[in-house]
């Protein structure tokens, strides 16, 4: 009958997977605006999205039901050996899928005629309507149609009863009402059914409306109770007949109110709260930071409320209640204040965003991307505050390891840090509550329960003095840190990453808000990067530490670099004064890796630091940084802010020191393979002890043992049949093409590291080369 | 007037904050106290010995009196927002329909109005620490008898009452717009509690957490309440301690004659007035090396769940029982300082 129908349904379900995508989408376009240099940590948290996951398990759960369907559409095959078996397959997916998602009311339209027709057994009825629960809503038709079969006597009692309680239970999921009350007589007549009485009489119950009401119908009821006894259900009906139209009915009902059904019989209440709550969800197109539907929770378990997050609802009690109060707030609440249900779109916020009616209860902007942009730019205290409220106290109490053996709600409380962390992925900041928290918590974690969420938290902690915040925090996880395993700390290290390019954001962000016209400014610039330089040191203990724990792992290095990779960009992507380098701890397992890439991510951030001098920051620098550097001077003069902060600039003399030993180091082993000269110095004679003759090539980007292979592969490549290849070959334009042939293996960092620090106009041969920074 | 000081103040913060911050917003300043709360000792390391407080004194003594020998179920409230003291009666309305609608909630629908329950909203007046602090309110859920004719009293269903002693320390950081009611106690059916609980949190949005005495917490109150004078003894002192061990957990009653108690008291007690950590430490020392003298069980390694004085008796899960009128003020006002705590 519908196949056309259901394959329309399915490209709905279709267009609004597609949304969830746009979403994404849309959602990280408008984080990229926030800053280039942000794009990593975008993309990364745009995978993480489980809607992706769950439209893939979707579709197949699709296809399967739509199967079944067919299935029982076309009725059960006399001839088939395994009838039972593919029946009772298919009836497993009707009943899985309904039971987690719901069904589409054209799918229940199709079942629901199967149940009442008698195509199958009475068993397969029973069982189909117990499941025809919908997705979100029923249409009136297929109850009408439903309702029909009836007539025709094709279905035992039992499934007619079933199929009367089905209609109570789901009574408020019927998308219209009219043509089902057209039916009332029929309903009526099948009072006189004993069996059925108590069923009809809940369903007439609902149904009814003044204009049923009828002195042949009262008569029918008394007589059915004089017959009957005292029935609740008939007493409901009655006392609604009554109260209808009193004079109609003259014998004397119980005052007492008593419950006349009982909620108890219903068998689908687990499913109508969770349709009821797929219904809730805030309308579709732009609240899209809900929860998604599979989150449906089995029952309520704390004070009335559904989910952790209430819903929103504006703020009806309070404006009634303080009518006779007039704040501003309440001045502005009461001239044509905007409804919060009507607020759908952007545009709408900006326009509105004076009158916006609050909702009663803050916290339900967590589940509102349109309100978040709200209380992200309104700076109304109050406002604030019982977000703030709300959100440490729902953290304390939904924190599952405050409380001894209450693992059980433990993919609930997951689940709201997700949310948190999505809120505040998408408002590119922090909450104060969750830094709160984390002081509170962190202490008492184990380190293994919600590990990703606490550490995301843990980076999206609000720009803050470091010091203050280190025995608080760092401390705290310093020691997780240090006894957890080494992925443990790949995760920190990464979070504490997420957490500098977090705090650079928002300084500068900050600093190109503020004018910059009085010395306060100043002053706080040169705090806040202080504190930044700070939790930069601190990283770095961490990681000289984490490695020697480690025993130099390769992997942890690649973390390390990361972070690394990210402070070296600090001026140059973010205009923040301040340049900080590794330690040597650091340095040195890099430059001696065996393994390629990182000696290439080193390169990089050599170079990438070295931009930090070319920019000018060493502007006071009393040292003769040689003709190179002051003609790019000019440029950096350019710069302002630099000009203006710069004397506060707390750059000393040792880092610039610092990082010439450090080029020097690499340029002497990778270069002119004056390997233990100026850099790592080592005593002549403890070299000779070593016995080791052609100690200076060995660690240039021939001999170096990270680079051996590629030598090798680039010899071999030149002279395919050469049983023994000679290292020394390569000099000359031999040296170029071998470098050539490194860029072309994808050593970028390398490229850029010997094109900024090594003049390459000249003689590509050790001793012929300079280098620039030297002094 | 009363006697109170702001507990000590702990060492101040040698970094200045506004180096750091560029506009600091009140919720930044929040976070600063919160990051001194939670750097040093949770609980200043020294507490008044509660003293009848003046206001309390003039309080009519027949107002409070049924706040005492009850049971209360202890909670901690976020501050209320746009709570208004002249809108009692309104409140009540709102509430009472509220919960008609809560008890029918899934049942079939009710036909006209009869209401067979009351709400009364009602300040408790003199119950605060300080002029500052504001008016504590009751809540009573009455059921309204159904004939006429009878005791227009009906009986008390559910009590419940807001109230704030000495809470300074809160009340320095909100705005008007809220009302700083940090302790909340409850006596009544739960789920009585539950329905009220949520017509608050949705009216005043405000936050509910149920607030559990900790052995520590259990500990200063054994001490501060032994401490106190009591003209005479009605209850004597006892402890109660648990230890978890299968199939079933074990319990250790402790009972001492309240006297001894004194005395055991008096014997550590130093500074006037004053309890101090040391001392709270101390009076509990005494008392396991007492015991493992006589029984050789370490109470140390157990947990304290429950202590009982002539002053009030508290148990851990947040239950408590006042029986001292003298001294009410003065539990209250420890009781708001957990309370503040948590919610801080």
């Amino acid at each position: 009958m519908s196949p056309q129908k259901r394959v329309k349904n399915v490209k709905a379900q279709n267009r609004t997977s597609q949304d969830s995508n746009s979403f994404q989408t849309t959602l990280s376009a408008w984080k990229v605006k926030q800053g280039p240099s942000n794009s990593k940590n975008i993309s990364k948290h745009g995978q993480n999205n489980p809607v992706g996951d769950y439209e893939h398990a979707d579709d197949q759960a699709e296809d399967a039901l739509q199967m079944a369907v067919g299935y029982f559409e076309k009725g059960p095959i006399k001839t088939s050996q395994n009838k039972d078996k593919t029946l009772e397959k298919h009836l497993k997916t009707v009943e899985n899928v309904a039971w987690k998602n719901g069904l589409a009311s054209e799918e229940i339209d199709i079942l629901l005629n199967i149940a009442l027709s008698g195509k199958f057994g009475n068993a397969v009825n029973t069982r189909i309507l117990k499941c025809m629960i919908p997705a979100t809503v029923i249409s009136q038709d297929s109850v009408v149609k439903a309702v029909s079969w009836l007539c025709v006597d094709k279905c035992s009692g039992s499934t007619k009863v079933l199929f009367y309680r089905w209609l109570v239970a789901m009574f408020d999921f019927i998308d219209r009402k009219e043509q089902i009350n057209l039916l009332y007589g029929f309903f009526f007549a099948s009072l006189q059914d004993d069996a059925l009485c108590p069923y009809v009489c809940h369903l007439l119950y609902l149904l009814t409306k003044k204009e049923n009401v009828k002195p042949f119908r009262v008569r029918k009821l008394l007589d059915l109770q004089a017959k009957m006894g005292m029935q609740p259900h008939l007493q409901a009906l009655l006392s609604l007949y009554k109260f209808f139209a009193p004079a109609l009915i003259s014998v004397s009902l119980p005052v007492r109110k008593k419950i006349y059904f009982k909620n108890s019989e219903n068998l689908w209440k687990m499913a109508l709260l969770a349709v009821k709550q797929r219904n809730r969800g805030p309308s579709p197109e732009p609240l899209k930071l809900m929860l998604g539907p599979a989150n449906v929770r089995p029952l309520k378990r704390k004070w009335n409320s559904l989910s952790v997050i209430p819903v929103l609802n504006s703020s009806s009690y309070t404006k009634e209640c303080g009518k006779k109060e007039m704040s501003l707030s309440d001045y502005l609440n009461r001239s044509g204040s905007f409804p919060l249900e009507q607020l759908k779109s952007f545009p709408q916020l900006l326009q509105n965003i004076h009158c916006l009616e609050l909702p009663s209860q803050m916290g339900s902007v967590l589940n509102n991307s349109l309100l978040l942009h709200y209380i992200n730019c309104v700076r109304d205290e109050p406002v604030l505050l019982r977000f703030y409220y709300w959100l440490s106290q729902t953290l304390q109490e939904e924190c599952i390891w405050y409380k001894v053996n209450n693992y059980e709600h433990g993919k609930e409380f997951t689940n709201f840090l997700d949310t948190i962390i999505r809120a505040e992925c998408f408002l590119q900041e922090g909450f104060y509550s969750c830094e709160a928290f984390l002081y509170k918590s962190l202490p008492l974690w184990d380190g293994l329960c919600c590990r990703s969420q606490f550490l995301q938290l843990v980076s999206w902690i609000p720009f803050s003095s470091f010091s203050e915040v280190k025995p608080l925090l760092f401390d705290h996880l310093a020691q997780l840190f240090f006894t957890s395993t080494i992925y443990f700390k790949c995760s920190v290290l990464q979070s504490l990453k997420e957490l500098l390019q977090n705090w650079l954001l928002w300084l500068s962000m900050d600093i190109h808000m503020k004018p910059v016209t009085n010395s306060p400014l100043e002053t706080t610039l040169g705090g806040s990067m202080n504190s930044v330089s700070k939790l930069i040191h601190y990283v770095g203990w961490l990681s000289t530490t984490a490695m020697r724990l480690e025993s130099n792992s390769t992997f942890l290095l690649h973390f390390i670099l990361d972070f690394y990779e990210k402070v070296c960009d600090i001026y140059i992507n973010y205009d923040l004064p301040l340049v900080v380098l590794f330690p040597p701890g650091i340095f040195y397992s890099a430059l001696l890796s065996l393994d390629t890439s990182i000696l290439n991510q080193l390169c990089f951030i050599m170079h990438r630091a070295s931009g930090n001098w070319k920019c000018g920051l060493l502007l006071d620098m009393t040292f003769d940084m040689g003709p190179w550097y002051r003609k790019n001077l000019t440029a950096a003069k350019k710069n302002e802010l630099v000009q203006k902060t710069k004397s506060e600039f707390n750059f000393s003399s040792k880092t610039y020191q610092e990082f010439n030993h450090y080029l020097t180091s690499m340029v002497g082993c990778l270069w002119t393979s004056k390997p233990f000269g100026k850099g790592i110095y080592i005593d002549p004679e403890i070299l000779e002890k070593t016995g080791v003759t052609e100690y200076k090539n060995s660690l240039n980007v021939i001999h170096h043992p990270s680079f051996l292979s590629y030598a090798v592969s680039f010899l071999l490549q030149e002279s395919p049949e050469e049983r023994t290849v000679n290292m020394s070959s390569i000099q000359g334009k031999k040296w170029s093409w071998y470098l050539d042939y490194l860029f072309s293996q994808g050593l970028q960092g390398l490229k850029l590291f010997i094109r900024s620090s090594v003049h390459h106009s000249s003689v590509p041969r050790a001793e012929g080369i300079n280098y620039n920074n030297q002094y | 007037m009363d006697s109170y000081d702001i507990p000590e103040s702990t060492p101040s913060a040698s970094s200045r904050p506004e180096d750091y911050f560029v506009g600091a917003t009140p919720l930044q300043k929040r976070l600063e106290s919160i990051r001194k709360q939670t750097s040093f000792i949770p609980t200043p390391p020294r507490r008044k010995i509660p003293q009848c407080s003046q206001l309390q004194e003039d309080a009519d003594p027949q107002n409070v009196a049924f706040l005492l020998h009850k049971q209360w179920t202890l909670y901690s409230l976020t501050p209320l927002y746009k709570f208004s003291y002249s809108h009692l009666k309104e409140y009540s309305r709102l509430l009472n329909a509220f919960i008609v609608a809560e008890k029918q909630k899934g049942l079939a629908v009710e036909v006209g109005e009869d209401f067979n329950i009351k709400v009364i909203f009602s300040t408790l007046l003199g119950m605060k620490g300080t002029q500052r602090d504001p008016e504590a309110f009751l809540v009573q859920i009455l059921s309204k008898s159904q004939l006429p004719s009878e005791n227009r009293e009906g009986k008390v269903l559910w009590t419940g009452w807001f109230c704030c002693i000495f809470g300074d320390s809160l009340l320095e950081t909100v705005s008007e717009d809220f009302t700083c009611l940090p302790l909340f106690l409850a006596n009544g059916a739960e789920s009585n509690t539950a329905i009220i609980g949520t017509w608050f949190q949705k009216t005043f949005d405000c936050y509910f957490s149920p607030l559990a005495i900790n052995a520590f917490n259990l500990s200063w109150m054994a001490a501060m309440w032994t401490a106190c004078k009591v003209d005479h003894y009605v209850a004597t002192t006892e402890f109660l301690w648990s230890v978890p061990c299968s199939p079933q957990s074990l319990d250790i009653s402790y009972a001492i004659h309240p006297e001894d108690a004194k005395a055991l008291w008096d014997s550590i007690h130093k500074t006037p007035g004053e309890v101090t950590q040391e001392e709270v430490d101390l009076f509990m020392d005494c008392l396991y090396s007492h015991f493992h003298r006589h029984f050789k069980i370490h109470l140390s390694a157990t947990r304290l769940v429950r202590v009982s004085t002539s002053v009030a008796s508290a148990h851990t899960d947040g239950k408590i029982k006042i029986l001292c009128h003298k001294y009410l003020i003065g539990v209250l006002a420890y009781l708001t300082e957990l309370a503040v705590f948590q919610i801080e």
